[in-house]
């Protein structure tokens, strides 16, 4: 109960025990702490940049489908005009074709009909002529004449 | 509770609060109690190893559940002490949770049974023993004294040997009042430490002292004082928890108020 010795003793182990503790406990225990603070605050910080980057890459990535979409509906329509195109284009050669070929085949027509005409007048004048020299050997008789003349007619 | 020779409730108590102790020198001075020393210095030591095994390879990664105990009582500690000062506090945080917990641990002698360690030891013929560190004046007025020569220190080392005396012959009254100032600051200072101590020895003395009541009801022999002295030792035993820790949390926050306060200018 009354102060004594024991005072000095416990004095004595009360700053030794500060002591130990300001120098081996304390600083490492608080580094610990503010570090693994600043870790936390740290991984807070890169959750929340990437739930936003998150978000911007959804909004970008609906904007490029968006855009790939309509470029591709561009790509189709282009497509059907030029298959159009080139159906109009085979179709009107197609007709330009035909046109020659008729034209082709009727002046083929033509220089055949052209070629029998000719052939026809030739014979005809060389039956003609060999009419008249066998009318002109023979005496001209009206009545002979007549017959022969009808023959001819009737020839040509 | 009796002992080899049955004996009455004053002799018991008076043969509970009596000190082991061994004599070092002449005078009633240079007595040394044993007791005291030996629970005190175990509780330092456990206290050291204790902290220091984590201490020693804390991380900042996923701490284990006893990183995460040590760090809940320093964060505590430390907070209380940046709630009190805000300056540089490489001393104050380490004292603040050196007392708070040195305090609890040697208040937590108390509830233990009164009777459990001066029996066990009486088998090994110690005749005397005190397990409650904190209910000796020695204890708390050690812990007083050197927050007290902290306290001067940091007073000087803050406003200079002038500056402190001319705060201790000037405040509060003026300089025209010097003696009574001086007076007036010579009580206070002295009052902390004589306050911060006797309010903890008081404590845990009247603490025990209670117990050594209760235990004497129950070894009184009557079947109802055995009864009432089973029900108040367990009430008194929940209730004095409480006041454990609350003297070792106003023992440390008034540590860091004082030497937070000597830092402080008027």
């Amino acid at each position: 109960m009354n102060l004594n010795a024991t005072l000095i003793g416990e004095v004595i182990a009360f700053a030794l025990l500060i002591w130990f503790c300001m120098h081996f406990i304390w600083p490492p225990l608080l580094n610990a702490i503010s570090e693994r603070q600043k870790k936390i605050a740290d991984g807070l910080e890169a959750a929340e940049r990437a739930r936003v980057e998150l978000k911007q890459a959804g909004t970008q990535v609906a904007d490029e489908v968006r855009k790939a979409r309509q470029q591709a509906n561009e790509i189709l329509g282009q497509a059907q005009q030029q298959a159009n195109q080139v159906m109009e284009k085979a179709r009107a050669d197609a007709q330009q074709e035909v046109g020659r070929q008729q034209a082709v085949a009727q002046a083929n027509l033509e220089r055949m009909t052209q070629n029998a005409r000719e052939q026809l007048r030739d014979q005809v004048a060389s039956l003609a002529v060999r009419g008249a020299e066998k009318i002109l050997q023979r005496e001209v008789d009206p009545a002979v004449h007549k017959a022969l003349l009808d023959q001819l007619v009737a020839e040509i | 509770m009796s002992t080899e020779a049955p004996m009455g409730l004053s002799e018991y108590i008076t043969h509970h609060l009596g000190n082991l102790t061994v004599q070092v020198g002449p005078g009633g001075f240079w007595t040394l109690q044993v007791d005291t020393l030996a629970v005190s210095l175990i509780f330092a030591v456990i206290i050291s190893l204790w902290l220091w095994s984590f201490a020693r390879r804390a991380s900042s990664g996923v701490p284990s559940r006893g990183q995460a105990f040590v760090e809940l009582v320093v964060e505590f500690v430390d907070g209380q002490v940046k709630d009190v000062f805000h300056g540089d506090s490489r001393l104050l945080g380490p004292l603040a949770l050196t007392v708070f917990l040195w305090v609890l641990f040697m208040n937590l002698m108390d509830v233990l049974p009164i009777d459990a360690i001066p029996r066990a030891l009486s088998l090994f013929g110690v005749e005397h023993f005190r397990a409650v560190p904190t209910a000796e004046i020695t204890t708390t007025f050690a812990m007083s004294l050197t927050i007290f020569v902290l306290t001067i220190f940091y007073s000087f080392r803050a406003k200079g040997f002038g500056g402190y005396m001319k705060e201790v012959f000037t405040e509060p009254f003026g300089p025209w009042l010097a003696p009574l100032n001086l007076l007036m600051n010579l009580i206070e200072m002295v009052s902390k430490p004589v306050s911060l101590a006797m309010r903890l020895f008081g404590n845990m003395y009247a603490g025990e002292l209670v117990f050594m009541l209760l235990a004497g009801m129950i070894g009184a022999g009557s079947a109802v004082l055995f009864g009432l002295g089973v029900v108040g030792y367990l009430a008194w035993g929940i209730f004095e928890l409480l006041i454990i820790l609350i003297q070792a949390f106003i023992f440390m926050v008034l540590s860091v108020v004082y030497i937070a306060m000597a830092q402080q200018h008027h």
